[in-house]
């Protein structure tokens, strides 16, 4: 029994000799943590939905080897994102940079609201042109207390 | 007064026409920076041949096709006989990359369907590709004389873009 007790142990932990342990990402953690940053405000472009941080692409997998390999070269962030869009275009980056062809991409809902603030004040202030105050008739005076003793009764 | 109601339809014919605009682009097609630019540099060795190597550099003074392409791509099938006539034609040189494939497989793909490259290289590991922006095979770059992409195609060539884009751009700047 003992002896049973035994091979069964030595089987249990069999298990843990034969699970592989999760390769590593990479010798330096700070590579991969600067790598995660960068490639996280960047397009996949095979899925165009994921970042290039998340994808699981084959050619995105190609560019974090890219990149990590840029990074150890002390690239700088500039540099690095100079290096994605001479390739792909500003279309990669999540955040496009201000410049001649995307300035009324930035500034363009500033002007919306700006214009909806005007007609907002504008309609506003012809509403209040056209509202006449009148007082209440005689016999709408009536009426109105009619009612209001009749409520207090209830 | 009557100007004044249109204001709305107006607005909204303008909304219509942005949205129509915006569901007819093809959002896979990124307009590639690369288009007149230099085409990148590199030096990488020939696929039927790994003992020789090629350049851009090597193609001064021509117009070439550069068309990227793989055993695995199966859009590439779709292209293969526009390459061949491309080739038929003789209008320009077309220089394949082969783009992370397995040589055995690069070479049988090319026994099979014909063979419409002058030569291929072989970018084993993607690298060209990278500097040439390519995220989906097939791609097709149109080159000129001094070494400037002049048009690129992403996705299979087709009838038209061939007979529309790509014969009379290669006969226009082989004129100057």
């Amino acid at each position: 029994m003992k002896k049973l007790f035994l091979i069964m142990l030595v089987m249990f932990y069999a298990i843990f000799v034969l699970a592989k342990e999760a390769p590593l990402l990479a010798e330096d953690p700070l590579v991969e943590q600067r790598l995660v940053m960068i490639s996280e405000e960047m397009r996949c472009l095979v899925c165009q939905n994921e970042s290039l941080a998340g994808s699981r692409s084959e050619l995105a997998q190609d560019l974090r080897r890219e990149l990590r390999e840029l990074i150890k070269q002390g690239k700088s962030d500039a540099e690095i994102k100079e290096f994605m869009v001479s390739r792909y275009g500003d279309f990669v980056l999540y955040r496009p940079p201000v410049k001649a062809t995307t300035w009324l991409l930035w500034i363009g809902p500033f002007i919306l609201l700006i214009f909806g603030i005007y007609m907002l004040i504008k309609y506003l202030r012809n509403r209040n042109r056209h509202i006449e105050y009148k007082s209440l008739s005689q016999e709408e005076m009536l009426g109105l207390h009619k009612l209001l003793r009749e409520s207090l009764d209830d | 007064m009557k100007v004044k109601s249109l204001i709305p339809f107006i607005g909204f014919l303008v909304l219509v026409i942005f949205l129509g605009i915006g569901l007819n682009r093809n959002p896979r097609e990124v307009p590639s920076p690369l288009v007149n630019k230099k085409a990148p540099l590199f030096n990488v060795a020939q696929l039927a041949d790994a003992s020789l190597n090629f350049s851009p550099k090597d193609m001064q003074g021509k117009v070439w096709i550069f068309n990227v392409w793989a055993s695995w791509c199966g859009t590439c099938r779709e292209e293969h006989a526009f390459l061949l006539e491309l080739r038929h034609s003789q209008l320009a040189p077309i220089i394949g990359l082969d783009y992370k494939d397995k040589r055995h497989d690069s070479l049988e793909y090319l026994k099979a369907n014909g063979d419409p490259y002058t030569f291929s290289v072989y970018d084993e590991n993607g690298k060209v590709g990278i500097d040439y922006g390519v995220y989906g095979v097939p791609e097709t770059y149109v080159i000129d004389k001094v070494g400037v992409i002049r048009f690129k195609q992403i996705g299979p060539i087709t009838e038209e873009v061939l007979k529309t884009k790509i014969n009379p751009l290669i006969i226009e700047l082989n004129r100057s």
